[in-house]
């Protein structure tokens, strides 16, 4: 019973990481309708950009907010250079970018800083586990972390007239434009901000599975079901599908498929939710008429 | 003209049997192989507007599909050829079949997923029987009958090309034809499409199975050419040179396909060429390059310098 709390636990620390990845494809999704592929690489750079800033001597929490900066500052960039010029290109080109940005950073992250696999300093020190044995103390901090994240991107949206105006760029760019909001100016901020949580991420996931440049891979695949899971166009959704993945991945990974096939079970989820529930179970159900 | 040029391409296709040897003509085959796979996501990709980025899937599964019966029950090679042809049909509207219910991004996700998961699938305690597990299974290539007097390099390279020849026909006459031309208006414009009276899932699907066959049939090539198949030859990054070689190729052209085939086999070496460390970089930078200046490829290219320009008053030159 020990072993099904430990397992459901760590589930929970691992959902907390897809749900702010999820969060991440959320909202760039919502401001473009675009699902970033690129965006675990983009965060696996974040996180050795963070891990140099501490290797040369920057306490943690600097470093950790340093790299929010630089994160957020290249999300913004990519949307500038590269997601501009092609915003009115069909949908393949998207992906095409997309996929060439992936190449491009899972590369030169490797070439700049090595392919060897690397630990990560955790700010959440402590002797052994806490409650019993049941949580370590990083799993309970990344929770933490996770959850301010997502309360303040919440706050953001919700109660700020940026995020206000954020989503009024998204629902309906023209009218928009309208009345004074700079629409392209929204989607730069929203991949900056897209880029900014993923980066939180990867360095929340990395003490646990260790960094090398393809540490994100699994973690998209993972992020990408929990959005569906939860519905793709509904952030808070997303949050609890991510959290929903992480369980049922730790719990099936334990007791039904093993280790050798835990990115199976993303596949499996997918395609289980595109099947029989292709909104999520919190998403807007969409009808198209002929 | 059309049967004249026909001739040409194939004569010129022949001509590397006799010019090329050894290693050489190995590639070439194997750039043959990547040229009938990428037509095959040009299928469901360019004419019928359905993003796939796991097409190094049904690469797999057609070399396996022809690598475990040769190997393990020793079939000959072409007895193998119809079996895979149905086994990746069947793949391909099982994995379609789900996805095509959405737009294209959940597409390309969910065969995304399908590409990262397929190794692993392989590896499996369950299949290792049948695939060998993380070894691979280790095959024969079929050999040349005695009156054609080639030796096995030479034969490949032609069996390939038989093969891939076939397919590309077949796929040409398809695309030309009532079929295709649904596909390309499911593509254009789906509403349109549907008040015309097509059934716009049963035609996505059908695409999506068609193209994995044709993508299949370049695995099972080569699986004999290579002589060898293992899980960790079909990773995600096989599937996206597939997508970067149609793109630099040319979406939506059977033409550009074959560029595409060659791009897939020789750039990869050229980049590793430009820069030891990083040629992944070089690669997705050409792809970026690509989407920006030249969205049609090299076929758009060729394209656009083979054709008279005809001014039209009060029209674009198109």
């Amino acid at each position: 019973m020990d072993g099904f709390a430990h397992q459901l636990i760590a589930g929970i620390a691992t959902g907390g990481i897809y749900a702010s990845v999820a969060l991440a494809l959320v909202m760039i999704y919502q401001a473009t309708h675009h699902v970033n592929f690129a965006q675990g690489e983009m965060a696996t750079l974040s996180t050795f950009i963070a891990l140099t800033m501490i290797q040369a001597g920057l306490p943690y929490w600097v470093a950790f907010f340093a790299t929010l900066v630089v994160s957020f500052v290249i999300g913004a960039l990519v949307e500038r250079i590269l997601m501009r010029p092609v915003q009115n290109a069909p949908v393949l080109t998207h992906v095409g970018v997309f996929i060439g940005m992936l190449l491009i950073i899972s590369n030169a992250t490797g070439w700049i800083f090595g392919h060897t696999t690397k630990a990560f300093p955790t700010p959440f020190q402590s002797d052994g586990l806490l409650f019993g044995g049941l949580v370590s103390a990083h799993e309970l901090g990344s929770t933490a972390v996770t959850l301010a994240v997502l309360i303040l991107v919440y706050l953001f949206f919700a109660h700020t007239s940026l995020g206000l105006a954020m989503r009024a760029a998204a629902y309906n760019p023209r009218s928009a434009r309208l009345v004074g909001i700079r629409v392209g100016w929204m989607l730069a901020l929203g991949w900056g901000l897209a880029a900014a949580i993923g980066s939180v991420a990867g360095m929340m996931v990395a003490p646990a599975v260790f960094l090398d440049p393809n540490m994100m891979l699994g973690i998209l695949l993972y992020a990408f079901a929990g959005a569906l899971l939860g519905g793709i166009d509904n952030p808070s959704g997303a949050v609890i599908g991510g959290f929903m993945v992480g369980v049922l991945e730790n719990l099936a990974g334990a007791y039904v498929v093993g280790t050798e096939l835990k990115l199976t079970v993303a596949l499996v989820i997918i395609i289980g939710v595109l099947v029989v529930r292709p909104s999520g179970l919190f998403g807007r159900v969409v009808f198209s008429r002929v | 003209m059309r049967p004249l040029l026909l001739l040409a391409g194939l004569a010129l296709a022949l001509l590397p049997l006799w010019l090329l040897e050894g290693f050489h003509l190995f590639q070439l085959t194997q750039a043959v192989i990547m040229a009938l796979a990428v037509l095959g996501l040009n299928i469901v990709t360019g004419y019928n507007g359905q993003i796939s980025l796991g097409h190094g899937a049904f690469f797999a599964v057609g070399a396996y599909a022809t690598a475990i019966p040769m190997s393990l029950l020793d079939w000959s090679f072409w007895a193998t050829l119809p079996v895979s042809a149905l086994i990746c049909g069947a793949v391909g509207w099982g994995v379609g079949f789900p996805a095509l219910r959405l737009g294209g991004l959940y597409l390309a996700l969910t065969t995304f997923a399908l590409a990262v998961a397929v190794p692993q699938i392989l590896k499996h305690k369950a299949v290792e029987a049948w695939t060998g597990g993380v070894q691979g299974l280790f095959l024969l290539k079929p050999e040349a009958p005695e009156w054609l007097k080639l030796n096995p390099d030479q034969y490949m390279y032609l069996v390939a090309l038989l093969v891939a020849g076939v397919c590309y026909l077949l796929t040409a006459n398809l695309l030309r034809g009532r079929i295709g031309r649904a596909m390309m208006a499911v593509r254009d414009n789906p509403t349109a499409a549907e008040a015309m009276g097509m059934d716009l899932a049963s035609i996505k699907t059908r695409t999506f199975a068609v193209s994995a066959i044709i993508t299949g049939m370049a695995g099972s090539l080569s699986a004999a050419v290579v002589e060898f198949v293992a899980p960790d030859s079909f990773t995600f990054i096989l599937s996206i040179s597939l997508f970067v070689g149609m793109v630099v190729g040319g979406v939506g052209s059977i033409l550009g396909s074959v560029f595409g085939g060659l791009f897939v086999l020789f750039v990869p070496n050229l980049a590793e060429a430009v820069s030891r460390s990083a040629p992944g970089v070089i690669y997705g930078a050409i792809l970026i390059l690509f989407l920006f200046v030249l969205p049609d490829g090299v076929a758009g290219l060729v394209r656009r310098l083979t054709t008279k320009k005809r001014v039209i008053p009060g029209r674009e030159p198109s």
